[in-house]
């Protein structure tokens, strides 16, 4: 079954990229071999979903059973490690998570991708990200983990660049890549530590001994400092980097430029995670460090206000929702910060639903509007798009934290965790958390109040084409609105409820001394309220501000322009860089570039050498005179000089 | 004086039975209808020289010495006589259509060649200084009147005059060296050289000898035409008929190299510290100076002089690491890589030389190298042969001269020449330039008129034999490499 999950995505990839190749020989065949691609991905998709249910259900009654080993893969000094599927209780979550929402954006891929060129590329790229987040949420050492990590990396550079004829895209796409090498730069330091502190890379060994380990040191740049410390932060700027936190998160906004099943499927509901999975993954580790936590609940906490900030003014519809990703990212990590775990993960997961549900019901909305991504274009859609609103309504309400949708259950379990840390950092990320889900209300309602109320503002062509979006997109939304509604509900229970610790098994690790979650469902009244009361006054003020008074947002605008345009802007991070590091960086290559390799590697190498030759041929050619009485100087010339030198040297 | 027994003649079987077929072939030229003399002669030749194959064959393995001493049967020899009868064979059956076409096609031009390939089979044998200047004489004049043979040209008889007078110079070189050795020894055969030096390697010898072995060295040198002995080459390729050319290009070669080797691991075995800085210098100098003058060469004959230039700097590498003192092994393998290259060699340079007669427009033959461009669309099975040569020549895997370089490069290793491996690898890559360009000329530039045709049958078979054995020699090297191998075992025992 756990075989079957991770592999199909990967044939369904295979079979899509041979018939990618083939549609390249045979335009007339295309039609055929994209129904063809799309069908075999989907199925292998849909197929792998049944299977993960079933291994889920294995593992709910069962309990944690032991990996699946495929095969070694490494085996070199005490460097050893295999293929291996590990198979607990958090993995599997993960593969059941990825390989439904996946199923869902594959299907949905068929209608929304349905008019492109590229379909059997484009399904191919989905099932090979697929694979590579399988492999990666099922890993049994740090190094497939890599191997995940960077497949994804990969997979998801190639779908941002999918329409790899709009510069905009190439340019996102590379810078994706880039700013995630600077994560897995971090990444690869932590499992290079690791594998000096601890002689392995293979979860089990790690974390059997990270509790011996606990006071080892090392030395980094001549100082002295506590191991685990050290490895947690290194690998925590991975996370960092792949799920957009503070610092590594220029590169969401910008990857919206892909096709929006892809901003779905990536940006939203896996790949993104994947920082928090690991985190999870390795509660061992930073179980056994304050500071890593405390810097996991900072940087968490600080991009979930952050992000919610920038995501209250942006007017492109798909960017407001990758904000908003950004933001629930924060969330769940500061809850794994506070040894909460299971309720980051609690939150991962209803998230996975209702983000994915926004991003394709705006995905819908888009396709409706003939591909139009600026809000301030649409208004007065609930018309003509009726399903897709209601969609929308329902991811909304979830994202929100209305009771009873999916959101309410976990950012609540977060939000009090958060609280009931009763640390210094606990505080700051529930009062953070607390303005983050008042804006995150407020956008969530300023997005369907401009897109779908009031006025339209499209022009006359655009709205002559708007249709709701065929079955073939509106069914796998339909199933994504059941998990936006129904998983908070569900789920609670096991996984931050009674059948939690059960549930989880050994697969997550908290000290005895770290009670957070434990207290979190008995903080005050007030605390497990707030959250709610915060999101329907920021619906309220949405309303008021969008609906009742229109006139306000401009005024607010004027009123408080440096502020306004500061967050506009997205608080200046991509020009900070710009002139912190691209512009140098430019500056640097182009001085290697023509100074070093063109005037010294050049001039002195090829283009020196190759002068050099061209004269010592032109010499050697001009001894040649043709004269018979030269020839025979140099003879006797030659047979001189070699007696001589026998005479003088060597006699 | 001790009555001399009559001579073993059995042994010099395929050397007598070749003087005999000589004079015959001459006769049957004389007798023959003139219209059909030179085609019968030429093909009667061919015969003689591929029976004279199977004769040296026949003869005998191992080793065996007959006329007091001075000349010698073993399988080395065996090995060199059959790639020399081999490469002479060649070169007639190249020669007609471009004597037909410089009407020149005379029955004494194969009489020649055979009389030339007699010399080399003497050199080969040659177990006597006496014995092997007389080798090289016989070959020598041989040579010198077909450099010349298209007597009407100027540059033919350039070529021929220009050899002679340079070849008499050399021969003078080489006998007063000779001179100087038994001057200095009181011998000329070669075994009882070997058995004088025996173990003077310690005590030193008199310095006449060693002045002797440097101008015998220097009088080898011409004959391979390795630098500072190589002026004559460039000119007397470019202006000797082409045919001609490929003969020197080869056979003559292959007979110098056979007795650089047997003199020098033979009788002056023991004394190699006197000799192999020798040959490294003329095997530097040979390997720099084939590669860089090449560059700027226009004529592709005067290319192929400087290419063949710097492939004998190569066979040379293997020379100097037979010269390791010391370790009978390591020289053996500096032998045996130097045997299979000059193998490779032949067969690269009757395929080049074949392609470069084929090079005809309008019923003349063209020497521009420039002339080629666009080839590979005009007759791309031609421009693949060539192709196949030139990237085999400038050493590229898996072709055979890729091969051939690697043999004698790690001979060079093992008997610790680093230096001399550098500058030969350094070297080729350079040489690579001027190979490769002739490629790239063949299938990147505008095309110029087509060549002649139709390419006849004696002309295609060489060049499928040829570039067959270059392409798959990788796959099958095993037949030459025991046949080098056992040749190398024979001279050193």
């Amino acid at each position: 079954m756990y075989l079957a999950a991770v592999f199909l995505p990967l044939i369904g990839a295979i079979i899509a990229g041979v018939l990618a190749f083939a549609k390249h020989g045979a335009e007339d065949r295309g039609p055929g071999l994209d129904r063809a691609a799309q069908w075999v991905t989907s199925g292998a998709m849909l197929l792998a979903a049944v299977a993960a249910i079933f291994a889920l259900m294995d593992i709910v009654s069962g309990g944690n059973t032991q990996a699946v080993e495929i095969f070694t893969w490494i085996d070199s000094g005490s460097l050893e490690f295999s293929w291996e599927l590990r198979s607990d209780t958090l993995s599997i979550v993960m593969v059941t998570m990825v390989t439904v929402v996946s199923s869902m954006i594959h299907v949905y891929s068929i209608g929304y991708m349905g008019h492109d060129p590229g379909i059997p590329r484009f399904m191919g790229y989905l099932s090979l990200f697929t694979f590579f987040m399988l492999m990666l949420v099922s890993a049994n050492n740090l190094v497939q983990l890599f191997f995940g990590w960077e497949g994804v990396g990969l997979a998801s550079y190639l779908l941002i660049g999918f329409w790899y004829d709009r510069p905009a895209a190439n340019a996102a796409a590379i810078k994706a890549f880039v700013v995630n090498r600077v994560g897995d730069f971090g990444f690869a330091l932590g499992i290079f530590a690791t594998f000096m502190l601890f002689d392995s890379v293979s979860f089990d060994t790690i974390f059997g001994l990270a509790g011996e380990k606990a006071g080892a040191t090392m030395q980094v740049f001549g100082g002295e400092f506590h191991a685990l410390t050290v490895i947690c932060l290194l690998l925590f700027v991975g996370a960092m980097g792949k799920s957009a936190q503070l610092g590594l998160h220029t590169w969401l906004p910008d990857a919206m430029e892909g096709p929006t099943p892809v901003s779905a499927l990536i940006h939203a509901a896996t790949m993104v995670t994947a920082g928090v999975f690991m985190v999870a993954r390795l509660s061992p580790l930073f179980e056994q460090s304050e500071i890593a936590l405390n810097v996991v609940v900072i940087v968490g906490a600080s991009t979930a206000i952050f992000a919610a900030t920038i995501g209250c003014v942006q007017n492109d519809i798909k960017r407001v929702i990758a904000y908003s990703t950004m933001s629930q990212l924060g969330y769940m990590f500061f809850a794994l910060g506070v040894s909460a775990y299971s309720a980051g993960m609690f939150h991962l997961i209803t998230h996975a639903f209702f983000k994915a549900l926004l991003f394709l019901g705006a995905g819908s909305v888009i396709h409706a509007m003939s591909d139009e991504q600026d809000m301030r274009k649409m208004g007065g859609l609930y018309k003509l798009i009726p399903v897709t609103y209601v969609l929308m309504w329902i991811g909304s309400l979830a994202l929100a934290g209305i009771w009873p949708f999916a959101g309410f259950f976990s950012k609540d379990i977060v939000l009090e965790a958060a609280f009931a840390a009763n640390t210094g950092v606990g505080q700051y990320a529930f009062w953070l958390g607390i303005v983050a889900a008042f804006l995150t209300a407020f956008y969530s309602w300023r997005l369907l109040i401009m897109t779908f109320h009031g006025t339209s503002r499209a022009d006359e062509v655009t709205l002559a084409h708007v249709h709701e979006s065929p079955k073939v997109m509106l069914i796998p939304l339909a199933v994504l609105a059941l998990g936006a509604i129904f998983a908070g509900f569900a789920l609670f229970t096991f996984f931050v409820g009674e059948a939690a610790p059960e549930f989880w098994g050994n697969s997550l690790f908290v000290l005895e001394s770290h009670k957070a979650l434990e207290d979190a469902h008995h903080v005050p009244l007030w605390v497990k309220f707030a959250p709610l009361v915060v999101g329907l006054a920021g619906i309220l003020l949405a309303y008021v501000m969008y609906m009742f008074a229109p006139d306000l947002p401009k005024a607010l605008a004027s009123g408080f322009a440096r502020t306004y345009r500061f967050v506009l802007n997205k608080w200046y991070f991509d020009e900070l860089y710009d002139i912190l590091f691209v512009r140098p960086a430019f500056v640097l290559g182009r001085g290697f570039w023509k100074s070093g390799d063109g005037d010294l590697i050049d001039g002195v190498g090829p283009d020196g050498i190759a002068a050099a030759v061209r004269d010592i041929a032109r010499r050697a050619g001009a001894v040649q005179s043709g004269y018979l009485y030269h020839y025979a100087f140099a003879m006797l010339l030659g047979i001189a000089g070699l007696v001589t030198w026998f005479l003088v040297v060597g006699g | 004086m001790t009555q001399l027994a009559f001579p073993d003649l059995t042994l010099a079987l395929p050397e007598i039975f070749l003087a005999a077929a000589a004079m015959v072939l001459l006769m049957l030229g004389v007798f023959s209808r003139e219209s059909a003399a030179a085609r019968t002669v030429s093909y009667a030749s061919i015969l003689v020289l591929l029976f004279t194959i199977v004769m040296v064959g026949l003869v005998t393995d191992g080793r065996a010495v007959t006329f007091g001493g001075t000349f010698i049967v073993d399988t080395f020899a065996v090995y060199m006589k059959a790639l020399v009868l081999l490469s002479a064979a060649a070169a007639i059956l190249m020669s007609r259509e471009y004597l037909e076409t410089n009407k020149i096609f005379r029955f004494e031009f194969p009489v020649l060649v055979v009389l030339a390939a007699l010399g080399m089979l003497m050199m080969i044998s040659a177990n006597d200084l006496i014995a092997l200047y007389l080798g090289i004489e016989l070959q020598s004049l041989s040579l010198y009147v077909i450099a010349s043979f298209q007597r009407d040209s100027s540059r033919s008889a350039e070529a021929g005059l220009k050899y002679f007078v340079l070849g008499a110079l050399a021969s003078g070189l080489l006998l007063y060296g000779m001179s100087l050795v038994y001057g200095f020894s009181g011998s000329t055969g070669f075994d009882a050289l070997a058995k004088l030096f025996h173990g003077d390697a310690e005590h030193g010898v008199p310095l006449g000898v060693t002045i002797g072995i440097v101008f015998i060295i220097a009088g080898l040198a011409f004959k391979v035409s390795a630098v500072p002995f190589h002026m004559w080459t460039p000119d007397v390729y470019e202006g000797a008929p082409t045919p001609v050319t490929a003969l020197f290009a080869v056979a003559p070669k292959i007979a110098a190299m056979a007795l650089f080797i047997r003199i020098m691991v033979g009788p002056f075995g023991d004394l190699s510290d006197q000799w192999q800085q020798v040959i490294i210098f003329i095997s530097v100098a040979s390997m720099l100076l084939g590669a860089f003058a090449a560059i700027n060469q226009t004529n592709i004959k005067r290319l192929m002089a400087y290419s063949s230039i710097g492939n004998m700097g190569y066979a040379l590498i293997g020379l100097a690491a037979a010269g390791h003192s010391g370790d009978a092994e390591i020289s053996a393998s500096g032998v045996e890589g130097m045997l299979v290259y000059l193998a490779i060699y032949m067969f690269m340079n009757i395929g080049t030389f074949a392609c470069i007669l084929l090079m005809r427009r309008q019923g003349r033959h063209v020497e521009d190298i420039s002339a080629l461009a666009g080839l590979g669309k005009s007759n791309p099975a031609l421009a693949l042969a060539l192709g196949i040569f030139m990237f085999s020549m400038a050493g590229i895997p898996p072709l055979a001269g890729f091969l051939g370089k690697l043999y004698v490069f790690q001979a060079a290793i093992r008997a610790e020449l680093f230096t001399l491996a550098i500058i030969g690898v350094l070297a080729s890559v350079v040489a690579a330039f001027y190979y490769l360009r002739i490629v790239k000329i063949m299938y990147f530039d505008a095309p110029e008129e087509e060549f002649d045709g139709p390419v006849s049958f004696e002309m295609k078979s060489i060049l499928v034999v040829s570039s067959i054995f270059i392409l798959f020699f990788i796959l099958l090297p095993v037949p030459l490499l025991d046949s080098a191998a056992a040749a190398t075992a024979s001279l050193f025992n």
